[in-house]
């Protein structure tokens, strides 16, 4: 047969083997520069696109939640809990402060100060991503129908396969009945 | 070796040949005018300064009548773009994007009514259309659909240049005697079209051109730029070309950047890969 | 050409794979240790040139289909990968410029085959599956250009879609079927954008076959004497491999140029103009490489007619490999067919030029010449039958005719022989 790719670059003499060697190595790094290069492109495409980043922020006006309730709304395509949270549900929550908990976290540590009212969450359970149902489990918080992780009326964790508290969105208050989330 | 250099040579004329071939040649309007623009060549960028005024010029006078339903209000603050600076890592939390999105109503269903209800824009919405849809811009326009402002410096042959020619004081004329427009037409040396069926003179002195539906929309002052640049007819239509050809090609200058980077790997690679070539042909007749 | 692989695995891992499945053998008998005719010029490259073409073509689509909608919001999915998506101007611009690239190499390639006489036995079958690849690329492509719903993909369906509307009987049912409607509408985009995804990969799997032929019946090469010693022969890498990289560097130049200079310069301008069912744009021009065929269909003023001439065209090269009597495969050996060659390119370049002007334009401008049947003989169409004639005489006349009445130059016993002496081209 012919010759093999062995042969063909084994040494030839009369031949400065240094200079051989170099053309060869910096023709295949820069082969494998181009590459990786190249590929940054083909990998960052699959990030989200400039439209998905700038739809990031919401206004919602607070004034439309009656005391006790909670509403949901969408926040860059995901449910977010706000809650306007009793008398009562932020005493059972601050009374918990200190209480065994997976992930602790003071009542005041979840809200704005002053604004102890407004409990502002994403509505996604943070075992496996689950809309927690209002209201459910034990401490009055919210229940996550897929696997059981029970959380607080401060959206802590405190039973279940959940790691972590609810999320808190970023948003600050524009006024006492209006919030900008994100 | 020569061989083999004239061979790629004949390769690239005849690729070289195709792409500039004047595929179906328009002879019975004027030529775009030669216009100088920043944007030009393998290393022109687009004249941030002339956008704004472009952009000026579109929102006060164009816009009234022709939509931008592509373009969102954060593209301009995107390298290249109008409002972009390098401190503002997303566009959409430059504030000049923002000041100038809110200044625009945007059409939104109100979540808790279900209502129609119009809101300020935010960097994210894209520039509202003048007309709530095509039948409500031919209505409003004598028939004609004044065409979407996004690409129109891609979709028309000669790009800005075209654009530029149209607006410009040399593309109206008054009608030669022997052209009858109908009422709403207007005569434009640089619009592509057949005039014949509407000329009554020797039909072999057809005038070039074509008529137009849109009256002459640019005049000396029509705008006032914040630059201090004077508001000419002709600087108008330069300005308001560049910003369309911006529009419609906003990653220009982001491509002509990595084309530098790719060529010069390609032309330093390409010599690596013939220095290899050369070794191991070294002692192979061929 | 079949010989004993001289594949040897070193380690006990490939050892053990070899036993079991052995494809660093299939890969090092058919990449590595191959012989391949030493005296392999730079139109030998192209078949390696196409291989990159239909990677990058397969990946930067898979890419695009990430992004792209079908439906209403076709036309503005394709501006958001433009403008929104992260590189996403680059990707669709490689997508776009790499099909006429493909088409320039499959060009080049083919023409090649035709000079050297690379169809001739024993490679008909290897001659005919690249037949089958090219009207795969051609369905392909023109499916593809469909795909960003601008008034030239709107158009363009429409008028092809309507070709099939010539055969008598069925001719209405199978466009309604084609289109999935009464007219081109979203259904056809649909199922336009599912076989546009489709069919790559069956011209990948039919490339496989193709190279299997090429291995089974070993490369032609420039003299068209088959190789008969181990002198005639080198090994593919690092011989042909670092030619055949090097020759696709100089293309990714030439590629690059356009994706990033001349991004726009092969397509139309229309087609930056949401397709509109109302409006006919006022010319209706295909991509470039389809130009000549575009200009054998409108030679003809019978439509059924014309359709069969532009599908016999592609026809011609089927039958190709028995049309030509000649017992010498190389045109270097063939003075008379070299002339008929160089005419045939001139023709289908004319034919291009044709298809992309109005049919009743003037070929000279100003020059007033006498009418013949429909048209006056200064007009496009006219050249364009002019072309259309030699183009099948090509095929059907001259090249069986020419094999059996020229006297060829003497032919070389071995590729070793002229290859060491250089001889004048």
């Amino acid at each position: 047969m012919a010759e093999t790719a062995a042969d063909a670059t084994a040494s030839t003499p009369g031949q400065d083997p240094n200079r051989r060697d170099f053309i060869y190595i910096a023709a295949v790094a820069a082969a494998a520069g181009g590459a990786a290069a190249v590929a940054w492109p083909f990998i960052d495409q699959m990030n989200p696109a400039a439209d998905t980043l700038a739809a990031a922020s919401v206004e919602y006006d607070l004034s439309k939640v009656e005391p006790g309730a909670q509403v949901v709304i969408t926040w860059r395509k995901q449910p977010l809990f706000i809650r306007n949270r009793t008398a009562a549900q932020i005493a059972s929550a601050v009374k918990d402060d200190h209480a065994d908990m997976k992930d602790p976290a003071t009542d005041a540590s979840r809200v704005k100060p002053g604004h102890a009212q407004w409990l502002i969450l994403l509505g996604s359970c943070t075992h496996l991503g689950c809309v927690p149902t209002e209201g459910g489990g034990k401490y009055g918080g919210w229940l996550c129908p897929c696997h059981g992780s029970v959380y607080d009326t401060a959206g802590r964790i405190r039973s279940g396969p959940a790691p972590k508290n609810l999320e808190l969105p970023e948003y600050t208050f524009l006024t006492d009945t209006k919030v900008k989330i994100g | 070796m020569l061989r083999k250099v004239t061979v790629w040579a004949a390769a690239l004329g005849v690729l070289g040949a195709l792409a500039v071939t004047p595929v179906i040649a328009a002879t019975t309007h004027e030529e775009p005018a030669k216009v100088h623009w920043s944007f030009e060549g393998p290393f022109g960028t687009f004249d941030q300064q002339q956008l704004q005024r472009g952009l000026k010029v579109y929102r006060e006078v164009c816009s009234a009548c022709h939509s931008m339903n592509l373009v969102s209000f954060q593209a301009l603050g995107d390298p290249g773009g109008p409002f972009f600076e390098a401190k503002y890592k997303k566009s959409s939390e430059n504030p000049y994007v923002k000041a100038f999105a809110k200044d625009f109503q945007i059409d939104d269903v109100d979540t808790d009514t279900g209502d129609k209800i119009k809101r300020p824009g935010t960097p994210a919405d894209h520039f509202p259309a003048p007309f709530a849809n095509e039948y409500a811009a031919k209505a409003s326009n004598g028939g004609a659909i004044p065409p979407d402002m996004s690409l129109l410096a891609k979709a028309r042959e000669g790009g800005p240049a075209y654009i530029y020619s149209i607006v410009s004081a040399e593309g109206y004329k008054a009608p030669p005697a022997g052209l009858t427009l109908t009422p709403g037409q207007h005569y434009n040396i640089y619009m592509p079209g057949d005039l014949s069926g509407a000329w009554t003179g020797d039909p072999n002195k057809v005038p070039i051109g074509g008529v137009i539906a849109m009256p002459p929309p640019l005049a000396d002052n029509k705008v006032t730029y914040d630059d201090g640049t004077k508001a000419t007819q002709d600087q108008e239509a330069k300005d308001v070309a560049a910003f369309l050809y911006w529009a419609a090609e906003p990653k220009q200058d982001q491509r002509k950047q990595i084309g530098l980077a790719v060529m010069i790997y390609l032309l330093v690679f390409t010599g690596l890969l013939y220095a290899v070539y050369r070794k191991v042909w070294k002692n192979e007749s061929h | 050409m079949s010989g004993q692989s001289t594949y040897e695995p070193k380690s006990a891992i490939t050892r053990w794979m070899d036993k079991r499945l052995p494809v660093s053998r299939l890969v090092w008998d058919s990449f590595v240790d191959y012989p391949t005719p030493r005296n392999l010029n730079y139109w030998w490259t192209f078949g390696g040139i196409l291989s990159l073409c239909l990677g990058v073509q397969i990946i930067t689509g898979i890419i695009l289909a990430m992004h792209y909608q079908v439906g209403p919001g076709a036309f503005a999915s394709v501006e958001h990968i433009m403008r929104d998506v992260n590189y996403g101007w680059m990707i669709r611009y490689i997508h776009a410029n790499g099909a006429s690239m493909f088409f320039v190499a499959v060009y080049v390639h083919m023409l090649r085959g035709l000079y050297y006489g690379s169809y001739k036995a024993p490679r008909e079958v290897l001659w005919l599956l690249g037949c089958v690849i090219y009207l795969l690329m051609m369905a392909t492509a023109f499916m593809g250009y469909v795909l960003p719903w601008g008034q030239m993909s709107f158009w363009g369906a429409k008028v092809i879609t309507n070709l099939f509307g010539a055969l008598p009987l069925v001719g209405k049912p199978i466009t309604i079927w084609l289109w999935g409607g009464y007219a081109v509408d979203y259904p056809t985009l649909n199922r336009f954008f599912s076989l546009h995804y489709l069919l790559p990969f069956m011209i990948a799997g039919v490339v496989i076959l193709h190279i299997w032929a090429l291995h089974v019946a070993g490369q032609n090469n420039p003299t068209g004497v088959e190789p008969k010693s181990k002198a005639d022969t080198v090994a593919f890498t690092p011989y042909a491999t670092v030619k055949d990289g090097f020759a696709m560097s100089l293309f990714l130049i030439m590629f690059a140029l356009f994706v990033f200079y001349l991004p726009n310069a092969l397509g139309h301008a229309d087609n930056y103009t949401e397709a509109n069912p109302l409006k006919t744009p006022p010319h209706i021009v295909p991509e470039w490489y389809f130009l000549p065929f575009y200009a054998i269909l409108r030679a003809i003023p019978d439509k059924l007619t014309g359709v069969l001439a532009m599908f016999g065209a592609i026809a011609c090269l089927f039958a190709l490999p028995w049309l030509d009597t000649s017992k010498v495969k190389s045109m270097r050996y063939r003075p008379q067919a070299k002339l008929y060659f160089v005419i045939f390119i001139v023709a289908c370049v004319v034919l291009g030029f044709c298809g992309a002007h109005a049919p009743d334009d003037q070929v000279i401008p100003g020059l007033s010449a006498f009418q013949l049947l429909d048209s006056n003989i200064n007009s496009f169409v006219w050249l364009s039958r002019i072309a259309a004639l030699y183009y099948f005489a090509y095929f059907l006349v001259i090249t069986p005719l020419l094999g059996l009445r020229e006297t060829p130059l003497a032919v070389p016993e071995s590729i070793a022989a002229p290859a060491l002496s250089h001889p004048a081209e």
